[in-house]
């Protein structure tokens, strides 16, 4: 058990530890900017200087104005408003949804709620085919595509920049999936992008807070009834302190980006060379060096997924992963078997801002044997 | 039919994985080498990990039409 009985926590692909940045802006803003902002009362009003202070701070981390901001939830229900709304605009051209085949499954669920979803396929290190890309999205019909910067699982970046470039000339808006590279990643110039989503649970802010920031110009119309909030953008009355909370979360996870990053890519380094050299029979995928600094993926052959993370649990490791059975799906990890990976005995690591390497040394000497348990306990050993 | 006899046949349906991948990984040296394996495996995961096992251990990989797998030992 590493650290005088205190879990490792080295899952921040689920959602990175709240910062305690945030939770103190939390506690601020949950006293003094609790109002309603459409109200002209005082508490109402500081409840909006707050929410325009927020869409600054957001708009300014993804290269776009204040009023293109719009505060949402959870990915899931953003990435819906985002497509829903973006085809809703573009309904008279096509009702065609291209996607990456590795999108986050909200977004793939999005994607496909809509008309003909198209995907496009991805090569062994989990990044997009832009000829294949390139392609679909100058079919006729098409409404709108969805890309990742990086991939959640794998790490591995994405030729966003260039996918935006063959959206832009097609004419078609693309929803840009910021989730796992907010704060991590230089995030101010992602390029021709129509929407961008992102959540603020992955960057250590309150899980209940998403953005949406809609370019000016971009047809995007309401999926849904509007009301008076956000302009008719997204419905219903805001929670002020969480949003303010998580505007505080990615300054604070931005500030101290070149340091944390700097660490978590050595550190991830370190990983992806020791557990190929101490585990037998591992495939450890994604991109080794165009990467999100804090993931990394491995799978081990004879080896179930759900056993294995129940025993780095008792040996005192949170991890995640993308096997069968080990998360909440009946079906291995979309991401894993679009690249051809090995989607049993799967372990997806997403380091915190505050992991340490004698938390990486444990790990990796707890690994092996845990691994070698499970591979005789099988009768694979 | 691809071209060779299925020297064996590993009937694994109903099987979660990695039971099959283990399954195969274990008897496939019970056929000479050039010869093929035919795995029956229905779960969402041999596809996929049939695949990555072949590519692993540096076996053929004949034919993927789920549940039936065609594996050649090349080693």
């Amino acid at each position: 058990m590493a650290e005088g009985g205190a879990q490792v926590f080295l899952d921040s692909s689920s959602g990175e530890p709240v910062l305690p940045d945030a939770l103190a802006a939390w506690q601020v803003a949950a006293s003094s900017g609790w109002g309603d902002p459409l109200r002209l009362h005082r508490a109402g009003r500081l409840a909006a200087q707050a929410l325009d202070s927020v869409r600054e701070r957001v708009a300014a981390h993804v290269g776009a104005r204040p009023d293109e901001v719009v505060v949402t939830g959870p990915l899931a229900p953003t990435a819906q408003a985002a497509v829903a709304g973006l085809a809703r605009g573009r309904r008279r051209v096509g009702t065609t949804v291209v996607t990456s085949a590795v999108e986050h499954s909200a977004v793939l669920a999005a994607a496909a709620a809509g008309g003909e979803h198209v995907v496009v396929g991805v090569d062994a290190l989990g990044r997009l085919d832009l000829g294949a890309w390139s392609e679909a999205v100058a079919r006729p019909g098409v409404a709108l595509a969805c890309l990742q910067v990086a991939n959640h699982e794998v790490g591995t970046l994405q030729p966003y920049a260039a996918a935006a470039e063959a959206c832009r000339a097609a004419g078609v808006p693309l929803v840009l999936d910021a989730t796992t590279a907010l704060s991590r990643l230089d995030t101010t110039d992602l390029g021709a992008w129509s929407v961008l989503v992102g959540w603020a649970g992955a960057f250590g802010g309150p899980a209940s807070v998403g953005f949406m920031v809609v370019r000016r110009g971009t047809r995007w119309r309401a999926p849904y009834p509007s009301d008076d909030y956000q302009q008719g953008r997204w419905p219903g009355v805001i929670d002020v302190p969480a949003a303010w909370a998580a505007a505080a979360a990615l300054d604070a996870a931005a500030g101290e980006r070149a340091e944390v990053a700097e660490r978590q890519r050595r550190l991830v380094d370190r990983l992806r060379q020791e557990v190929a050299v101490r585990v037998p029979d591992v495939d450890v995928v994604g991109d080794p060096v165009e990467r999100v600094p804090h993931l990394l993926t491995f799978s081990a052959l004879y080896v179930d997924g759900e056993a294995l993370t129940l025993e780095l649990d008792r040996a005192g490791f949170a991890v995640a992963s993308g096997s069968a059975c080990s998360a909440s799906s009946e079906h291995p990890s979309h991401v894993l078997a679009a690249m051809g990976a090995l989607t049993h005995g799967n372990v997806r690591l997403g380091l915190t801002r505050t992991t340490t390497e004698v938390q990486v040394e444990a790990f990796l000497d707890v690994l092996p044997g845990v691994v070698a348990e499970i591979r005789a306990r099988l009768g694979a050993g | 039919m691809t071209a060779g006899a299925v020297a064996l046949t590993l009937d694994c349906t109903g099987q979660r994985c990695p039971r099959p991948i283990i399954e195969i990984g274990r008897r496939i040296t019970e056929v000479e080498v050039g010869q093929l394996v035919e795995l029956l495996a229905d779960d969402p995961a041999a596809k996929p990990d049939v695949a990555a096992w072949c590519r692993m251990r540096g076996q053929e990989l004949v034919s993927s039409e789920p549940p039936r797998f065609l594996v050649r030992r090349t080693r």
